[in-house]
């Protein structure tokens, strides 16, 4: 899964390492899904779209792995729900002008036990915090990687999820 | 007074009789062709693998929407792709596919242990990691 708040470059990311261009599915909320989302302010047969930009990268033969941009919208959690049953885990993308916006994704995944790294995106190349910075603000623990990006570049992009996987790695074996 | 124009989506009659006006909302009810079904019979992994096993000689008998399915899956691609490519919702990609799957026109390959949700093991978590360092 690639999280982090609105613009955070969420699609960038995706698109910079995916072998096809990002593509977008939909999931639509009717009144059927009442019980997973709170509607009650909305009434009746309401209808609600939650987009998600999605990659792939062909790893071997029989091994495809997607990436997953999770719905810009934090409130549609039943999505990541869904997105986070079988994921190996989360990069989360912050924008470190923007630190709050990345908030919910962090809790989210603290709470759901899914491994996940921060990665810091620099936008133009600048980035104006360093990692232990960023980690005392958002008070993450040692564990938890927190690495700096590009997410235009496939090599920063392709880093990022290797990082990622040998924390999930590791998670896997304590 | 003409009558209104005569629908001509992909869709067959069956939204027909269920439509009703409600403003803005789309022509045609996404969950129309799932003849209204918002659960499939069993649940898929959005990452799920789908490949067409059908032989392409009984496609032809298919609803339209199962037979773009088989199409697309001669390759084989995941749910999300079949969703996106197909320009339906997810869930409704997820009944169509499962539907396909009973029939036994589509092979279904989850992820993980064979069950949805399972969380990746450890030798898939290698394969990962060594196919991406190779990219």
């Amino acid at each position: 899964m690639v999280a982090g708040g609105f613009g955070v470059g969420k699609t960038t990311f995706v698109g910079a390492v995916s072998e096809i261009n990002p593509l977008r599915t939909e999931a639509v909320m009717t009144s059927a899904s009442a019980g997973i989302d709170d509607l009650t302010h909305t009434g009746d047969k309401t209808t609600t779209t939650v987009a998600m930009d999605f990659g792939r990268i062909t790893l071997d033969q029989d091994l495809i792995l997607y990436l997953f941009g999770t719905p810009g919208q934090d409130r549609f959690w039943f999505m990541w729900d869904d997105l986070v049953r079988g994921a190996i885990g989360a990069v989360v993308l912050v924008d470190t002008r923007r630190l709050a916006d990345c908030f919910p994704a962090v809790d989210y995944f603290e709470n759901s036990g899914l491994p996940f790294v921060i990665a810091l995106n620099g936008f133009d190349g600048h980035q104006p915090y360093t990692p232990d910075e960023v980690r005392e603000a958002l008070q993450i623990g040692p564990d938890t990687p927190i690495i700096t990006t590009d997410a235009r570049h496939r090599g920063d992009a392709k880093s990022a999820l290797i990082t990622l996987v040998e924390h999930a790695l590791m998670a896997r074996l304590k | 007074m003409t009558p209104p124009p005569a629908s001509h989506d992909s869709y067959g009659a069956l939204h027909d009789a269920h439509y009703d006006s409600e403003g803005d909302q789309p022509l045609v009810r996404p969950y129309a062709m799932t003849g209204g079904r918002t659960r499939p019979r069993y649940q898929l992994a959005i990452e799920a693998l789908v490949s067409t096993t059908a032989d392409p000689a009984h496609l032809a008998t298919l609803l339209p929407e199962h037979q773009r399915i088989c199409h697309l899956c001669r390759e084989v691609k995941s749910v999300a792709e079949v969703s996106a490519l197909l320009q339906m919702p997810l869930g409704v990609a997820r009944i169509l596919v499962a539907d396909l799957a009973e029939a036994g026109m589509v092979a279904i390959h989850q992820p993980g242990n064979g069950e949805a949700g399972g969380t990746p093991d450890v030798t898939l978590l290698e394969r990962v990691l060594s196919g991406l360092r190779k990219l």
